[in-house]
């Protein structure tokens, strides 16, 4: 029987304070009992002497210096796991909700993982096909990748992580490997539903496991949220040889939980009031995606977070940009003419992609119909700022060639149905007919070879607006 | 009295009531025996700074003094080795804990069972002063290492040990000082990282370091001992610049710093440079490099302290008479992690809370650079390139503002050429780079014309983004013929000269003799173009001569090693266009 300490010293919005407790170390878990018999759990984030400071994930709420007592549990946050995991809900701290009982351990895991050693890494290198043209052809996903989508509120980002999800499945040559994590961070009840009906509907359920955390469940617990999940995905990719996918949503919620964290810890803000380490945090988050030398699994995230105001530049997407490979921006503008998947090419990208795409993984000229479209949308878009100035019907001959390219790339290439499952064959060749409506001369991102090999003016004529 | 851990706070623990410790001395802390090093002290309590993760310390551990400050050990088995921010091998950690990074790990830095192969170059009865060469042996294929008297000793050797196979602790030659005191001298010594190794004297900068890059070697040079930032937003290629430099520039030896940054992409550094050959030298690329990767889910404290030993090493091989580049990707992230540490410490924030001595610590790490004369009399030299990121692409933020200060080549990184998959997207308006005058003799002599080439190559660009302006408002249709021909003229400079490609066998390196002889084309295109234009002929019949479009492709069509092809370039423009013009006066 461990010591049970009475009583609290100080209770300050999520966090209290305990005197004269002995041995407390640094990351500790605590366990909380309130006389109504009621269990809280709580991490220590600071100890100084015998003081120590303890965030209390369940909330604060009907804690009084007098009705607690606390147990120290002499090690940091842990996680039980199983393959029995899979098909699974469970909260944001990693309880079950579904009402089938505790989980048999096979062994227990620290929640914040450790650094994966950059010798011990594979270098990603195979594709997956999402049966997406944007993303096949133009910002590849690759396994071992993390890749987020970019998106605002009211946006399509759910529709489109599900159709990644559901035929991403089926490209997976080894498709009974494959396996997806679930993390609702501060989500609406709606949309947990929403992707709980979407894996049911593609027979995908049993293969899930999901931790929801709405966006009415105490903000700590959000804090646990993707760090539980990520323990479940790396067991089982490098411990059951499994290919994962961990999807995350919403990340903004998790960066505003931490924000608030931090600001009832009293801590210097950086930039909008976000800790300064909110960098490290989100990296230690991002950073456990990969492939680790001598296992067969892997471990894929997709992030979704909604850029506030739909500002690329705000913190938490600015951030992730530069710890994540790459990605997938939608747009507000591209949604709302009614284009789906609305992804705004020219800020997407893969960075991965150029080890993973071309002869042997998906087809010779790959990489240079991808440089070529980016190129060419690139210049669309000065057309259009001239257009709008000076009137479409005053464009150069050569400008009113790209901004029909424009149009017929979005309407053909861009947007494709919640249903639709392009080939890789398809898409690229699809890319090349769109490109065969410009003059030969303007693609001069292409080796001669292979523009004399796909370019055909007549494939172009198929394209109506 | 032992001293104990009172408060632990992140990586910041304290210690209370104890003039044990000196200011930036090494600590051992805990059982676990994690690496950490003091910050602060006061009468009444000492900070430590702790480069492993601190989940499960309690207060009342010991922290075991060692008496020196942190430092790095030197010598041979350093080149194409990989090591944390604190120099310890990612490989021998690997062996020790598993894929995953445990703490409290102690391996030795470099390999203390290898031996060398060593030759003595001393004799008993001389004197040797810091710096001084006694031993060499060769480390890799393309490096020799030259052992060094450490920089504050001197003495007469007394004793040497014949040639022979030696590990790193072998003593080799015994010193004796002024006072009579004997100094074994073995294959390695230590140094604290956060001083720079002292030379005789910095020497003027006079040679570019030669990258194969057209957009730097001929636009935006930078030189041996230099400095420059890399500044970019996220996607605008920052670490494809960086690799790219590493691969390809003349530097006898690269460090590369990865500060922060991806765990994938140090990995594709390692399979590439293992991979890939040098073209000087016909070894592996690894045989010339020492990767430093502190990934950005590593101790926040340990990122702090990386970039000083990169420095450190860099400077160690310079004293050898070595030319040394050190990529350091990313400086942002560096300053990220001493605002993180000076937030544990509740120091007063200045700017977007970072502390107000940034500026301060920059300026000491970009000043490690330099052409020097080492302390032996030869000359080596430190070039660095920092990568910087800027939060939300926005340039006027504390970090790339302070570091524009410090460095002397300032290569931007351009959202919208990175959109348009231009690459390097380095935007040659706002770049600079203030080498220029001081590498005048070297471009001449390549070719007295070179940066007279280069001069009007940068009118016509400057020129183009001038005319731009008008065309944004108003269409190409309205600007007279001259102004149309500049406007085509920069493009076959952006498509053809400044846009590179990294996957093109031989577009990827490109010498300086062959950036020249582009140049000269480009140029004689625009002078016999324009010569045509004064008199009446319109800039489209110029134009359907598909001449353009040959001399933008010919950066894939003329292989590095047959330069005698550009010929063949300077004899069609003449064709076609007196073709044309016989055909123009006809009509």
């Amino acid at each position: 029987m461990s010591i049970q300490y009475i009583g609290l010293k100080e209770i300050n919005g999520p966090m209290v304070v305990i005197d004269n407790v002995p041995d407390v170390s640094f990351d500790e878990m605590v366990e909380l009992v309130l006389d109504s018999g009621e269990t809280r759990l709580g991490r220590v984030v600071e100890v100084e002497g015998k003081r120590a400071v303890i965030q209390v994930f369940e909330g604060t709420t009907g804690l009084s210096l007098t009705n607690t007592r606390t147990r120290f549990t002499g090690k940091p946050m842990e996680i039980a796991l199983s393959t029995e995991l899979l098909g699974r809900i469970f909260n944001g701290a990693g309880k079950p909700i579904d009402g089938l009982g505790e989980v048999y351990a096979e062994k227990y895991m620290d929640i914040n993982g450790k650094p994966l050693n950059p010798v011990a890494r594979t270098y990603p290198r195979s594709y997956i096909r999402t049966g997406i043209s944007a993303i096949d052809a133009l910002m590849t996903l690759i396994r071992g990748q993390k890749l987020p989508i970019f998106s605002g509120s009211g946006m399509s980002h759910n529709k489109l992580a599900v159709q990644i999800v559901r035929q991403a499945r089926i490209a997976e040559e080894q498709g009974k490997n494959f396996a997806i994590v679930f993390a609702a961070m501060g989500v609406k009840n709606d949309v947990a539903d929403y992707f709980k009906r979407s894996f049911e509907e593609s027979g995908a359920l049993s293969r899930v496991v999901m931790f929801l955390n709405l966006s009415n469940d105490p903000i700590i617990e959000r804090i646990l949220t993707p760090r539980c999940a990520l323990t479940v995905a790396e067991y089982l990719a490098y411990e059951k040889n499994m290919h994962i996918l961990v999807i995350m949503t919403d990340i903004t919620s998790y960066a505003e939980a931490l924000r608030e964290l931090s600001s009832s810890k009293g801590e210097i803000p950086g930039r909008k009031g976000y800790p300064g380490y909110l960098y490290s945090d989100l990296a230690s988050l991002y950073e456990r995606a990969g492939i680790v030398e001598g296992s067969e699994g892997s471990v894929t995230q997709i992030p979704i977070l909604t850029m506030p105001n739909d500002d690329i530049t705000h913190p938490i997407p600015d951030l992730t940009g530069y710890i994540t490979e790459g990605q997938i921006v939608l747009d507000r503008i591209l949604e709302q003419t009614g284009i789906y998947p609305p992804i705004s090419v020219l800020p997407s990208l893969s960075r991965l992609m150029k080890d993973g795409i071309g002869e042997g993984y998906t087809r010779a000229d790959h990489s240079a119909v991808s440089n070529q479209l980016f190129a060419s949308y690139a210049r669309v878009q000065d057309a259009r700022a001239l257009a709008s100035v000076i009137g479409e019907d005053e464009l150069s001959p050569i400008d009113q060639k790209y901004m029909d390219f424009g149009k017929k790339f979005e309407k053909y290439f861009l947007s494709q149905g919640f249903n639709e499952n392009r080939t890789i064959e398809r898409t690229l060749n699809l890319g090349w007919e769109l490109l065969s409506i410009l003059p030969k001369e303007e693609l001069d991102r292409v080796d001669p070879e292979m523009l004399e090999q796909y370019y055909d003016p007549e494939k172009a004529k198929g394209f109506e607006i | 009295m032992e001293n104990v851990i009172f408060s632990i706070n992140g990586p910041v623990v304290k210690v209370k009531n104890t003039k044990a410790f000196s200011l930036l001395e090494m600590v051992y802390v805990g059982k676990k025996r994690l690496i950490g090093e003091v910050i602060g002290i006061t009468d009444r309590e000492t900070t430590i700074q702790v480069y492993e993760s601190t989940s499960g310390l309690e207060p009342g551990e010991p922290v075991e003094t060692t008496g020196g400050p942190m430092s790095v050990t030197l010598g041979p088995g350093i080149i194409a080795n990989i090591f944390d921010g604190i120099e310890r091998p990612l490989r021998d950690l690997r062996e020790a804990t598993g894929a995953f990074i445990g703490e409290g790990c102690s391996v030795s830095t470099l390999d203390e069972t290898k031996k060398y192969s060593v030759t003595i170059t001393v004799k008993p009865g001389e004197y040797l002063t810091g710096g001084d060469i006694y031993a060499t042996c060769p480390e890799t294929h393309v490096v020799e290492h030259r052992c060094m008297v450490p920089p504050k000793m001197s003495g007469e050797v007394v004793k040497t040990s014949p040639d022979g196979e030696y590990t790193i602790h072998d003593a080799v030659v015994t010193l004796k000082d002024e006072l009579g005191n004997l100094h074994e001298l073995t294959l390695c010594q230590k140094w604290p990282i956060r001083e720079p190794r002292p030379v005789k004297t910095r020497l003027p900068i006079t040679r570019p370091l030669i990258t194969g890059q057209r957009v730097i070697d001929t636009m935006l040079p930078i030189a041996k001992g230099g400095t420059a930032a890399v500044p970019g937003g996220f996607g605008t290629g920052k670490t494809m610049t960086q690799h790219q430099l590493a691969k390809w520039c003349d530097a006898d030896i690269i460090v590369y710093i990865g500060c922060g940054e991806r765990g994938n992409e140090m990995t594709q550094v390692l399979d590439e440079f293992s991979e890939l050959v040098d073209p000087k030298t016909g070894e592996k690329l690894t045989n010339r490099t020492v990767l430093i990767a502190n990934t950005s889910n590593m101790p926040v404290a340990a990122r702090e302290a990386s970039i000083y030993t990169g420095i450190t090493l860099a400077e160690y091989y310079r004293d050898m008479g070595y030319h040394v580049a050190i990529m350091a990707d990313s400086t942002s992230r560096w300053a990220e992690a001493l605002r993180e540490i000076s937030g544990r410490l509740e120091e007063m924030p200045a700017e977007e809370g970072f502390p107000a001595y940034l500026p301060s610590r920059l300026s000491a790490f970009y000043e490690r650079a330099g052409y020097m004369e080492n302390l032996n009399g030869s000359e080596g030299s430190v070039t660095i390139i920092g990568a910087v990121s800027p939060q939300g692409g926005d340039f006027s933020e504390p970090v790339t503002q302070n570091t524009k200060r410090f460095v002397r080549t300032f290569w931007t990184l351009d959202k919208s050429l990175a959109y348009a998959r231009h690459y390097p997207a380095i935007n040659w308006i706002t770049s600079y780079s203030e080498y220029i005058e001081e590498l005048r003799n070297f471009y001449d002599g390549i070719d007295p014309n070179f940066l007279e080439f280069r001069q009007r190559m940068q009118s016509l660009l400057n020129e183009e983004a001038q005319l731009m302006e008008i065309v944004k408002l108003i269409g190409s249709d309205v600007l007279p013929d001259d102004q149309k021909l500049i406007i085509e003229v920069a493009r076959v400079i952006r498509v053809g000269f400044l846009q590179q490609n990294a996957f093109h066998k031989d577009d990827t390196y490109v010498p300086l003799e062959k950036q020249l002889k582009m140049m000269e084309v480009i140029l004689y295109l625009y002078d016999k173009a324009r010569a045509l234009i004064q008199k009446n002929m319109p800039v489209s019949t110029i134009m359907e001569l598909g001449l353009f479009d040959k001399v933008v492709k010919m950066k894939y069509d003329v292989p590095n090693d047959h330069l005698e092809l550009f010929d063949d370039y300077f004899s069609e423009i003449d064709a076609k266009l007196a073709e044309a013009e016989s055909k123009f006066n006809v009509d």
